[in-house]
C-alpha cells in the first residue's frame, strides 16, 4: 500500500466521522483537531477505524504522537506490517 | 383492549409525524419492541411498546402529526379476542387542563356515534367550556365547527380534540433538511431552556477533583485492551455520578407540580452536541448497575446514533439526570442549565494539569472542575455540597467503578 493509499483510506474513516467535511480542504501538517471538530469520542472512534481498515494496533500510549493528518499516515505505514495484537 | 399511546419524548417534545409503522394489524408485540418511526426535531425516534399483545388497529396514519399521548394503536392484551369495533381517536394531550375534564373523554367510547350528534341549532346559543375554548385556540380549531357532545350540547374538550384529531394532516411530510431540523431544534431547545431558566431556582456549585488516581488506572487498565475495548474517562466521570445519584435520591428524579418525585433507576442524560449544531441529552438507562465496559458500548452506541438522528422513545423521555461534559472543547467549568422536569445537571470541564497543594506539598496534578446546577426546590446546597463530595472520592477509588 502506497503512502498516498494509505491517506486516502485515513481521509475516508475521517469523513465517516465527521461528513461535513472536505477532504480537500484538510491539510498535512496542521493539528486534526484545530481542522476537524473531534471530540475524545471522534477521535476514538476515528483511531478504531484506522485499526479496522489499515489493520494497525495503536497502543493509548501512542495516541498522543499522532497530531496531524501526515503524523497518522506515517504511523500507518510505519507499524502497518507489525502483527496485529 | 389497550391503547398504544404516543410516549413522552422529552420535555421540549410535545408532537411528533408518524414515519413509519413498523407493525402491521395481526402482529404480535414483546416488551420493548420498536413498533414504529415518529420524526420528531431532535431524531427520527424509534418508539418502543412497553406492552405485550397482538396488534388490533393502526389508528393513526403515516404522515400524521400527533401530539404526546395520542392512541397509536390499539393492541389485544394476550388472550383477549378480536373484537370489531372503532378504534377511538382520542388525542389525550397531557395538560393539567385536561384532567379536570376528562370525565366526558370518556363517554365516545361508551356511545361511538356521539361525535356525529349535529351541531345545535342556528342561533341558539351554544356552551363552550372555558377550557374548550383555550384548546380550540391553540389547536387552531374552529370553535364554532365543533359539534358538542355535552349537555344541551354543549362542547368539551374532547369534542375540540376530536375535531383536531379528524383534521386532515397539516401537509404530507417531505424529509426535513438540515436547515429545517436546525431551525426547529433551535425552537424546541429555546422553549426547555426558558421553562428551566423561568420556573427552576438554580444553585450551582463547583468542586475541582484530582483525576490521578483515576488517570493511572485507567491508563494500566487500557495498556492490556485493544483499542475496541477502551474506555473513555467520560465513561468513569459517567459512572461515578450514576453511582452518587443513587445515594442522593433528591438530584435524581423529576420536579412536579405537586412536588419532587424520586425516580426508581437512575438513567443518566448524556449531552451530546450534534454535527451542524444543536444538541441532545438521550439517557443510558440503569447506570449504576452496569460495568464499566457495557457503559462505553452504550455511550459509543448512543452518540453514533444520536449523530445519526436515530434514537428510541425511552432514551428521550426517561432521563434522571443529566451529565455534560465540556472538556473536549476545552474548557475548565461548564455552568450547566437543568434540563426540567429533571432537577440537576453535573457538569464537567476539561482534566488539565494544574499545581496543587496536596498533603502539604506542592504537585502538578492532572484535576477537572466539576460543577453541580440543582433545583433548590428539590434539594438544598448542604446536600449538594455532600453529592459533589461524593463524585470526587469515587473518581479517588476508580476500582469501585469497575463492578
Amino acid at each position: 500500500m502506497t503512502e498516498e493509499d494509505i491517506r486516502g483510506v485515513v481521509l475516508s474513516v475521517l469523513t465517516t466521522i465527521a461528513p461535513e467535511v472536505d477532504p480537500s480542504d484538510i491539510r498535512d501538517d496542521v493539528l486534526l483537531r484545530d481542522q476537524v471538530d473531534l471530540d475524545s469520542m471522534d477521535w476514538l472512534s476515528f483511531l478504531r477505524g484506522i485499526h479496522k481498515r489499515l489493520h494497525v494496533d495503536i497502543p493509548e500510549s501512542d495516541y498522543a504522537s499522532l497530531r496531524t493528518l501526515a503524523d497518522v499516515v506515517g504511523y500507518v505505514e510505519k507499524n502497518a506490517s507489525k502483527p496485529v495484537a | 383492549m389497550i391503547e398504544f399511546k404516543m410516549p413522552s419524548l422529552g420535555s421540549d417534545m410535545d408532537e411528533g409525524t408518524l414515519n413509519e409503522w413498523l407493525v402491521k394489524p395481526g402482529d404480535k408485540v414483546t416488551r420493548g419492541q420498536i413498533v414504529a418511526i415518529v420524526e420528531t426535531t431532535k431524531a427520527a425516534v424509534e418508539v418502543e411498546c412497553w406492552q405485550e399483545g397482538t396488534v388490533g388497529e393502526l389508528v393513526v396514519p403515516v404522515g400524521e402529526t400527533i401530539q404526546v399521548g395520542t392512541t397509536l394503536a390499539t393492541l389485544l392484551a394476550p388472550g383477549e379476542r378480536a373484537e370489531k369495533r372503532p378504534g377511538p381517536r382520542v388525542s389525550a394531550r397531557p395538560r393539567p387542563a385536561i384532567k379536570t375534564a376528562a370525565k366526558p373523554a370518556a363517554a365516545p367510547s361508551r356511545a361511538p356515534s356521539a361525535p356525529l350528534t349535529p351541531p345545535a341549532a342556528p342561533g341558539r346559543r351554544r356552551w363552550v367550556s372555558p377550557a374548550a375554548r383555550r384548546l380550540a385556540q391553540s389547536l387552531g380549531v374552529d370553535i364554532d365547527a365543533v359539534s358538542g357532545t355535552g349537555p344541551q350540547g354543549a362542547v368539551t374538550i374532547s369534542d375540540v380534540e376530536h375535531t383536531a384529531a379528524a383534521k386532515p394532516a397539516t401537509k404530507p411530510t417531505a424529509k426535513p433538511t438540515a436547515a429545517d431540523r436546525a431551525a426547529q431544534m433551535r425552537k424546541s431547545i429555546a422553549a426547555a431552556m426558558s421553562r428551566s431558566k423561568r420556573e427552576i431556582p438554580h444553585y450551582y456549585l463547583a468542586d475541582e477533583i484530582v483525576l490521578e488516581s483515576s488517570l493511572s488506572w485507567l491508563t494500566t487498565r487500557n495498556a492490556q485492551r485493544s483499542i475496541d475495548e477502551r474506555v473513555l474517562v467520560a465513561v468513569l466521570l459517567l459512572k461515578a455520578v450514576g453511582i452518587a445519584a443513587q445515594r442522593f435520591g433528591e438530584f435524581n428524579g423529576f420536579w412536579r407540580e405537586d412536588g419532587f418525585e424520586p425516580a426508581t433507576g437512575v438513567h443518566v442524560g448524556v449531552g451530546i452536541s450534534l454535527r451542524g449544531g444543536g444538541l441532545v441529552a438521550p439517557a443510558i438507562h440503569d447506570v449504576p448497575d452496569k460495568k464499566l465496559d457495557e457503559l462505553m458500548d452504550d455511550l459509543t452506541d448512543l452518540v453514533a446514533r444520536a449523530r445519526s438522528f436515530s434514537l428510541r422513545s425511552s432514551e428521550m423521555s426517561d432521563p434522571t439526570i443529566t451529565v455534560t461534559n465540556l472538556g473536549d472543547q476545552g474548557v475548565d467549568t461548564v455552568f450547566g442549565i437543568i434540563y426540567p422536569p429533571q432537577v440537576a445537571l453535573v457538569g464537567f470541564g476539561q482534566p488539565v494539569q494544574r499545581v496543587c497543594v496536596i498533603d502539604g506539598g506542592i504537585r502538578v496534578v492532572t484535576t477537572v472542575q466539576a460543577t453541580l446546577a440543582a433545583d433548590h426546590r428539590a434539594s438544598d446546597g448542604h446536600r449538594g455540597a455532600l453529592f459533589l463530595t461524593a463524585i470526587n472520592e469515587l473518581l479517588q477509588q476508580p476500582d469501585l467503578l469497575e463492578k
